[in-house]
Formats: structure tokens, sequence, C-alpha cells
């Protein structure tokens, strides 16, 4: 489907900064914990949206949205703010790929900016006006929708630029943002990308309202504590099962040229962890909430996205690998000839 | 060359980093360097205030709170999106430059990431805060507190850029040692600080003049008094924009005269020179003269001529910032990278060989009689298309017709190419041409052929890229 010949630029001719190991570990951790947050502020407007749409018929959750919000306010901050360091380190480590796969999609790429923006904005106007808009309930939840359906589009450009980036053999065939989608396996990754989101707000939220200082009667009249923390390990549960489908539907649509048994270890790794995990969060669901193994649970979780994240990182070093050397090759080559 | 080349063939690819730039800095500057020290000082009065047994605290701390409420919002949205922006736009315009730039400033970046999250965990703090504070003096002390820490972890993110922008304009002693701390101390990094520092502060305090009549429409008394204590921050500052953007005036043409030769010393840069001059006048002028009325009579004011400092101080920096930008031409990189991303140190080969040979991205790696428009149009987008369009901002067609047909006739193709390669002799701010004799041949033929068209070309966003035969496997 796609020309198989690949470019094979030169690399800009100054030293990385730093080793290249603790490069790539500054741009694991930094890009998981940016994730983190990306997740807490894209699950945590769906929850606000759903939410106050279930308000309308029983005011009750107007109050949870409005909890909800809160949080996500101050966790897409820190998306942004935990997003440059996986940013610089990319831009380090990777700059002829990254580089790349961002000017073929040039369009999409920059309008992350004024997209990322109008949706903040959307969202501050959207929590400082719930008593004002009070009576006017459809055209505030089309705020909060509108937000969402831009933080639903946003990772796609995301996910097209960190996929485009490892095949350079498809690079010649780019036309444009839309044409990548296709490439890769861009939309499985992102349904994996959204499932995710779902859990992980799951178990900030079962944190986030269990805490012994949260006096849910006072914040949430109508609401127990049980009764949260319940469908918060629910969220994370269910979610996390289907991630069964989608996950395995991630990893059989990766483009095999980079797919070997050390990732297959590495993912089958965090899969085991993470049912073990989904065992005790089903104990406890069966058994009646308590969340004594919630750090422990939060651990696991934890090392399964560690996992993942370490995954994602070799599947990324075996597709470039075989492309770097060649640029390398070429590199050196010219400032050889340079040099004469 | 080694990147695919994204153009925005009608606003130009400079005008898409320069509009983000701009208005990451007037929010960098006038809502968070500067903005912030004045609210936490506002809040202090109230503090006092309160101390003292004075009843105006509310009005003080609700006044700070609702400043503090415009910067929350939009330094978190806007102010933050353009920083990333910057990084965005350009790995997209100048992906040669920014790789480098980070390849040796990547620690001066990670610590001002360090600063940046504690800057934004700080405001967040600050600002969420803020009600809960007022319960009782101790905690309201250490919101206070939290609001100085603020302030100086913003005025550092900048303290650190300030050390980046200032390398673009003269590498100092780093084309010798290649080092972080060489590159970090160049010889306009203190200068800048210094101007950029009370610049914030005054803009900062026309921000805070037009916040205090748009949001104490009624209560005079007060308003009297929040505008003289505004006064006060601006007859402190102003003074130090003054002196300290005269020594940066001062030191703008020994930077260039390291790089140019008085006798090309060009209009063009005459003119921006001087306008950064009357601009800084105006401003001074403007600033104080605002103070003085906005403060002695205030009731006369109407809120829209509030707007007027704001308006002349961004017009200012606007200035400032385009001719720190004008002053690193030809480079984008001192002594180091042209603006047109390309090397000083490859100049010699690509003179020889010619660009094409050596890019990867190109339909036509060499000159024939049968790919003459082609490969014209390969050159101009390795070699013109970071500066220039076809037809529309900058536009390469327009440069030419401006110099050999002021009246629109057809270009002269003679002239053109004896002008190409001599052209950065007489227009220094613009790179030497990097091809050789058939590159000029075919990037001419390539114009001459486009003259009478009007059609926008996208870049790589849109078109895609071809592979160079020689540079695929």
């Amino acid at each position: 489907m796609f020309a198989q010949s690949q470019p094979i630029p030169r690399d800009i001719p100054l030293p990385l900064p730093l080793p290249e190991w603790f490069l790539i570990s500054v741009l694991i951790i930094s890009f998981l914990v940016h994730i983190l947050f990306v997740n807490l502020m894209v699950g945590g407007t769906f929850l606000t949206l759903l939410l106050e749409i279930a308000g309308i018929k029983n005011p009750r959750y107007n109050k949870l949205a409005k909890a909800i919000e809160a949080t996500v306010t101050v966790n897409k901050s820190l998306a942004i703010v935990a997003g440059v360091a996986p940013l610089l380190g990319i831009n380090t480590v990777y700059t002829i790929y990254f580089y790349s796969a961002n000017a073929l999609t040039g369009y999409a790429w920059i309008s992350v900016i004024p997209l990322v923006i109008i949706a903040f904005l959307l969202l501050y106007l959207h929590k400082y006006t719930w008593e004002k808009c009070e009576n006017k309930k459809i055209f505030h939840i089309s705020i909060i929708s509108e937000a969402f359906l831009l933080f639903l589009f946003i990772p796609l450009i995301f996910l097209s630029n960190v996929n485009l980036m490892l095949f350079p053999e498809d690079w010649a065939s780019v036309k444009g943002f839309f044409s990548t989608l296709l490439m890769g396996n861009v939309i499985p990754r992102y349904l994996h990308f959204l499932a995710g989101t779902l859990a992980v707000n799951g178990l900030f939220f079962f944190w986030y309202f269990g805490r012994e200082k949260y006096s849910v009667e006072e914040h949430l009249p109508g609401f127990t504590k049980e009764e949260l923390k319940k469908s918060a390990y629910k969220l994370t549960f269910y979610v996390t099962l289907s991630q069964l489908v989608f996950g395995t539907l991630n990893f059989f649509t990766l483009p095999w040229k980079a797919v070997n048994w050390t990732l297959a270890y590495v993912f089958i790794t965090g899969i085991i962890i993470a049912a073990v995990a989904m065992f005790f969060i089903w104990q406890e669901l069966k058994s009646g909430i308590s969340g004594k193994r919630f750090t422990l649970v939060a651990i696991l979780i934890s090392v399964t996205v560690l996992f993942m994240g370490m995954g994602r990182h070799i599947y990324r070093s075996n597709a470039i690998s075989p492309h770097k050397k060649l640029v390398e090759e070429r590199t050196e080559e010219y400032q050889k000839c340079g040099l004469n | 060359m080694d990147f695919p080349i994204f153009h925005l063939d009608f606003f130009g690819d400079r005008l898409l980093i320069a509009v983000i730039a701009v208005i990451h800095v007037i929010i960098n500057h006038g809502l968070a360097v500067g903005f912030l020290p004045l609210i936490t000082l506002m809040e202090y009065r109230g503090y006092k205030a309160t101390q003292n047994g004075f009843p105006e605290w509310e009005k003080w701390d609700k006044l700070a709170y609702k400043f503090m409420f415009v910067a929350f919002v939009i330094t978190t949205t806007i102010g933050a999106l353009t920083g990333v922006g910057i990084w965005f736009s350009a790995a997209l315009i100048s992906p040669a430059s920014i790789g480098s730039l980070i390849r040796i400033f990547f620690l001066a970046w990670f610590i001002e990431w360090i600063i940046f999250m504690l800057e934004v965990i700080f405001i967040m703090i600050y600002f969420l805060t803020w009600k809960k504070s007022n319960k009782d003096l101790a905690t309201k002390k250490k919101h206070i507190i939290a609001g100085a820490a603020l302030s100086v972890f913003s005025w550092l993110t900048m303290a650190i850029i300030v050390g980046i922008l200032g390398f673009m304009m003269n590498s100092g002693s780093w084309i010798e040692q290649k080092s972080l701390l060489t590159g970090f101390t160049n010889p306009m990094y203190l200068p800048q600080l210094a101007f950029r520092t009370p610049m914030a502060f005054v803009m900062a305090g026309s921000v805070a003049f037009f916040l205090t009549f748009l949001f104490l429409r009624n209560d005079f008394e007060f308003k009297k008094i929040v505008l003289k204590n505004i006064a006060y921050w601006m007859f402190i500052w102003t003074p130090h924009v003054f002196f300290a953007g005269i020594y940066y005036y001062s030191l703008i043409p020994d930077l260039m005269l390291t790089n140019l030769p008085v006798a090309v010393a060009t209009q063009a840069f005459q003119q921006w020179y001087d306008s950064l001059l009357y601009y800084l006048i105006a401003a001074i002028i403007v600033s104080m003269i605002s103070t003085i009325w906005f403060s002695l009579k205030p009731k006369r004011v109407p809120v829209f001529a509030a707007i007027i400092p704001i308006l002349v101080i961004i017009i200012t920096m606007g200035t400032f910032e385009r001719i720190r930008e004008f002053v690193r031409k030809p480079f984008v990189l001192e002594d180091y990278m042209y603006s047109n991303q390309l090397l000083l140190d490859d100049y010699k080969i690509f003179q020889n060989d010619g660009v094409l040979k050596h890019a990867t991205y190109t339909s036509t790696p060499e000159v024939t009689k049968d790919n003459m428009l082609e490969a014209g149009k390969n050159v101009f987008d390795i070699t013109c298309s970071r500066c220039h369009t076809h037809h529309n901002v900058n536009s390469v067609v327009r440069k030419f017709e401006k110099l050999f047909s002021p009246n629109g006739e057809p270009l002269d193709k003679q002239k053109m190419k004896d002008y190409i390669p001599v052209m950065h002799k007489g227009r220094y701010y613009m790179p030497p041409f990097p091809g050789n004799e058939k590159e000029t041949e075919a990037l001419v033929e390539y114009i001459l052929s486009i003259q009478k068209t009007n059609v926008n070309i996208p870049g790589a966003q849109v078109n895609g890229v071809q592979i160079s035969p020689l540079h695929k496997k």
C-alpha cells in the first residue's frame, strides 16, 4: 500500500547533551507522568459531562460533576507542565524522526496549540458559570461537550505523530494529517488510550473521594463515601477488563517489523501484574469496599503502566534502530567528505 | 534539507513563530513576571492594613484576588500554551536550529522545566487557596510567602530563557568551546535581562491601571488609593526601563559591527534601530503621563483610555523583539547556522556540489536542461522558503520586482543571475546563496516562471515529500 523506500537524512552534527540512556529514562518516566495527568484531564472532562447530563434528572449528580471538574482544571495545568519534559526528551533523542513527522502533519500539529487553548478556556468558562447557567442547562452542557470533543480529537494528532515517526518508509506516502491516520496502528492505540483514561480516573477518584479528610456528606450530599468508592472501583475494573480487547487489538495491529519476544514478554508481564491488581479490586467489590488494598492496587497498576511505557520504548527503538544506523553512516560519510 | 519542508505560502513561516512568540512574551511579562509580584504586594498591603486595624484590607484583598483571577486564567491557558507553541512552531519552521539549540541548552531547558513546574504548582496553590487563606493572619502570611515564591519562580523562568535568546544574537565564545556555560554567558545575556525585568514590571503596572478602572468603577475613594499605589510602582520602574533600554540600545551597533562592515550597514537596519529608540521614548512618555493623569484625576479617565499605555508598551516590546530578530541575521545561531538552516561550515561543499546533491528531500538531485523549473522550485524550498513566500508576505517575486522591474515588467534574467551570488554583500541580513551556478540559473528560471502567476504553493504538510534518489534505501 505504501512506498517502501526510506529517506536517509543526515543527523544534526552536535553530540547529545547527556548520555542517551539518561535522556531515554527522562523521556519514558516524564512521559508516563504527563500521560497520567492527560488521562485525568480527558477522563475527568468526560465524567463531568456525563454527570451533568445525569444531573438534569437527578440534581445530586450536579454536585459530583462540579467536584470532579474542580480536579480537571488543576490536572490540565499539570498535564501541560509535565508534557514539557517528554517533549524536550523526544526532541533531543529523536530529532530527525519527530520533526519529520511534525512537518508532514504540519497544519494539524500546530493546530494543537489553539485547540488546547480553546478547550482550556471552555473548561474555565464551564467551571465558573455553574450558578449563572442554572436555568440554561443545555447551554452549560454544550460548553463542556465542546471541550470534551476537542480533548477527544487532540490525542489523535499526537498519536499520528508518534506513530509516523517510527516508519520512515511511509514518509513519502504522506499527504497531510488525515492520510497518516491509517498508517501503523493509530486507531487501535487511540482506543487503548481512551479506555486507559477511564481506568486511571476510576483509581484516582477512589483515592480522591476516599480520603479521610474529604467529607462526602458535606461536599456531596446524597452520596456516601462507600457508594463513590464502589463506583470508582467498578469503573477501573470493567474498563481494564475491556483492555483485554483494546490492548490485544493494539498489540496485534502493531506493524510486525519491530515486534520481538522481548517486547512480548514485557507486555505479558505488565498484563499479569494488571490481572493481579484486578483480582484484588474484584475481591473488594465482592466483599464490600474497604480500600485496605488500595495502595497495593495503585502500585501494581503503576508498575503495569511502567511496563507498558517500557514496551512502548522497546517498540520505538526496534522500529527505528536499523534506520538510525543508516542515518549515522550517511552523517559520518558526509562529515568525512566535508573534511576532505 | 534533512527535514521535510513545512511552508506557509501566504503568511510566511516567520510570521507564525512571531505571532505565537509575541503573544507569549506579552503574557509572560505583563501578566506573570511583572504582575505576580505586584499582586503579592497588593495582598501584603491588605495584610498590613488588617494588622493595623484598617477596614480597607478586605477591599485590597478582593481587588488583588480579581487581578489574580485574570492572571491565572490567561497564563494557565494562552500563556502556557503559547510557550509550548514556540517549540511546536520552531520544530516546523526551523527544525535544524531548534534541534541544535536543544542539544546545546538541554540542561538549561531542563532546569527551566523544573522551575516552570514549581511556578505552575505555586500559581495553583496561590490562586486556589486564596479564599481559605483569609481565615486568620497566620494563614494569610503563609499565602503571601507563596505569592513571593511564585514571583521568584516566574522571574527565574524568564532569566533562563533570556540566556538562550541572547545566544542567538551573539554566541560569544561558544564557537571555540561549544559548552553550555560559554553559550549561556553570552555578551547579550545580562543587558537583555536588565531590560526585560523592569519592562515586565512596567507592563504589569499598566495592566493593573486598566484592571483597576475596570473593577472599581464606583468606589472612587478606594480607586484613588489603589491608583496612587500603582503610580508609585510605575515611578520606581519606568526610569529603570529607560536606562536599561538605552544601555541595550547602545550595545546593538557593537554587536552588529562584529558582523557587519559599517559601509554596508543597511537602511533597513538603521530604520529598525532608530524606531526602537523612538518607541522606547514614546513608551516612557506615555507611561509617565498616564501614571500622573490616572493617579491625580481618576474620575476623568474613561476605561478605554487606560488601554493606551498597555498598547504603547506592547508595541515597544514588539519592536524590541523585532530588533532582536533583525540583529541576529543573517544567522539563526550566530556564526554557526544561517537563517536558511544551513551551516556555515557546509557552504564550501554546497557552493561547489550544489545544495540539491546533498538534500534528502528533493525530486531533482541535480539540475539538468529538462528539469530546470522543478529543480528551481526545489532550490527555492531549500534556500529561500524559511523567510520568503512566492507571492505574499515577504514575497520573493516582489523583492526582485522592487529591484529590477518597479513597474511590473518581466524580470531580467541576467540581472538576477548576476545579483544572487553577491546579494549577501549588498544586503548583509540575507545569508549568502548556498547553491552553485546551475542552481542559481534554475532558481532564476523558476522565479521568472512564477512572476505572473499568483498561486500559493504550500509545503510538505500538504504536498508531502519526494526523496532524493541519492539518499534513499
